[in-house]
């Protein structure tokens, strides 16, 4: 028990300590111009000790820029949820809709937030609205999918009860159908929160906006690699989190 | 015509192995406040008869009526407790009755429709667990949820699928014993499907053996010539209760497939 404990808290230290090492010995070897560990962390100390200055529009701590990114992908992703779940629960409950509409929602559900820019850009003119567009159109899909499957895999005994009770539809879908795929439904929400996220640094990349992915083009194009890195690691962290707490959330709505 | 009049009721399964047919031809005649029950083998078509009754199914040929009126489709006037209890896993035992109560009394002020409801729950001795969801219920106190929404849409028919054939046999006997209770103070019509000899004995007026499928049937009407209110003690004793058990199992017997 107390070995395990020990080995859960070393070994991902190791891992860790193993990428560092690999990390120095490429910015030594082949990758002169990657900052190594040490340069990264002297050059971006501020950012992370005082995550919420602000000198200019791109020039903020990083927690200030993670806070205008999250605002983004909240925006986003309500947009997605609010698109994709009635979509998906139309596709779950009509045969009809879904001969209609599912080869549009297969066809367009691989496109990638690079080709969707461009084309929210032409649409909105701006590219705040444009970055929100992209992310909802990418990020919807999981809850659509998720939710269709959903509704089509509840059990007929449930279906069974509403039959013989004889509910009206409004019943039937709030009392049954809306309650049987809440799980499903969920799987979807975190799936397409973290695809939300993913799409953030494309969506900043292409239209400047600041934001963590924003600053990391910008620094990119000012040659101050080690805040690329630094950048990176934060959409890491971020994401990681992300995911934990929507995880916590999908599992209070399971335990309930 | 009978109360419940069930004439020819054919139906088969369509799979992609081929056509199953599940039943050949059922007769079946109720009067009201009648409990009859139909005993037979696993998987000789129980399931497809309470579907058909229903009106969760439609049959190939044949119909029913129900108190003059043809049965179409499903409708709160024939509750079903079903052999899987079905009850909703995300509604409290309250809320599982409630949905029931709520649907057949439309009409009602909501105070009224929460104390049947609290009535029914009651009945089945419930009451201290009303606010439980079914996962952290017993077996056997699932079986008494489900039964409780059967009678609580107040049905012209009730059917009940092998509703205790899940309990262990001490718990099922407390449920034949409830149920029996129950039915002497409402005497609705109830068509009982069982896998269990005894237990049909105990409970009904007439007994309807099945023929094991495919092509199942009913076979003659066996009449339980035993007086009511019955107690379990003795009841196996008597000459009525051995007369009856032999006819049922000697016809189970005779049409049993020499495979099976
Ligand atoms: N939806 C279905 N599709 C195809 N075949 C079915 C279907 N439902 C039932 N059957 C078949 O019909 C036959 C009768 O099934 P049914 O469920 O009515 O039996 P049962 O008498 O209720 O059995 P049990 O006592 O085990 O509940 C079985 O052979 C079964 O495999
Ligand atoms: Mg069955």
């Amino acid at each position: 028990m107390a070995q395990s404990t020990v080995r859960a808290l070393v070994l991902p230290l190791l891992g860790l300590a193993a990428v560092l090492l690999a990390w120095t010995a490429l910015s030594q070897t082949v990758a002169p111009d990657l900052p190594s560990p040490l340069r990264t962390w002297q050059e971006s100390r501020r950012y992370v000790l005082e995550p919420f200055f602000k000198d200019g529009e791109m020039n903020q701590g990083i927690l200030r820029l993670a806070f205008y990114s999250l605002v983004r992908v909240a925006k986003g992703y309500l947009l997605a949820l609010l698109l994709g779940t009635p979509l998906g629960f139309l596709l779950g409950l009509s045969r009809t809709f879904h001969q209609s509409f599912d080869p549009i929602v297969q066809f367009l559900r691989p496109i990638s937030p690079l080709a969707w820019l461009p084309l929210g850009l032409v649409i909105f003119q701006k590219s705040e609205p444009a970055a929100v567009f992209t992310i909802a159109l990418c990020a919807m899909w999981p809850t659509v999918i998720n939710t269709a499957v959903g509704v089509r895999s509840i059990s007929q005994d449930y279906l069974n009860v509403g039959r013989v009770l004889r509910l009206s539809r409004a019943k039937m879908l709030s009392k049954i159908i809306v309650p049987a795929s809440l799980p499903y439904v969920f799987t979807g929400y975190r799936l397409s929160l973290g695809l939300a996220w993913l799409v953030i640094v494309a969506a900043e990349m292409l239209t400047g906006t600041p934001g963590v992915g924003g600053f990391l083009w910008q620094e990119y194009n000012s040659l101050v690699y080690s805040h690329i890195i630094l950048s990176v690691v934060t959409i890491g962290a971020v994401g990681l989190a992300l995911d934990r707490l929507m995880g916590l959330v999908e599992a209070r709505i399971r335990a309930s | 015509m009978a109360y419940l009049d069930v004439r020819d009721l054919r139906r088969s399964y369509v799979t992609p192995r081929g056509t199953a047919h599940v039943l050949g031809g059922v007769n079946l005649a109720l009067d009201e406040g009648e409990f009859v029950a139909i005993v037979g083998y696993s998987g000789s078509g129980k399931t497809t008869l309470v579907s058909l009754l229903g009106g969760l199914i439609q049959p190939d040929h044949g119909e029913i009526v129900l108190d003059g009126a043809p049965v179409t489709g499903p409708g709160p006037e024939r509750g079903i407790v079903f052999q899987q209890y079905s009850l909703l896993p995300w509604m409290t035992v309250h809320e599982n009755v409630a949905l029931a109560v709520d649907a057949v009394n439309p009409g009602r002020p909501a105070a009224e429709r929460r104390r049947i409801t609290d009535e029914f729950v009651a009945l089945v001795g419930l009451t201290p667990a009303a606010w439980k969801r079914p996962s952290q219920l017993s077996g056997g106190m699932r079986q008494r949820v489900a039964v409780a929404r059967g009678l609580a849409m107040r049905p012209k028919l009730l059917l009940l699928d092998e509703p205790f054939s899940a309990l262990d046999a001490l718990t099922r006997a407390t449920l034949q014993d409830e149920l029996l209770s129950i039915w002497g103070a409402h005497r609705s019509t109830v068509v009982l499907i069982t896998n269990d000899v005894d237990e049909a004995i105990l409970l009904a007026d007439r007994i309807y053996p099945m023929t094991p499928g495919p092509g199942a049937v009913l076979g003659p009407a066996i009449e339980v010539g035993l007086p009511r209110p019955r107690a379990r003690r003795h009841l196996s004793l008597e000459p009525a209760y051995q007369k009856a058990r032999q006819a049922i199992v000697d016809f189970l017997r005779a049409c049993r497939r020499p495979a099976a």
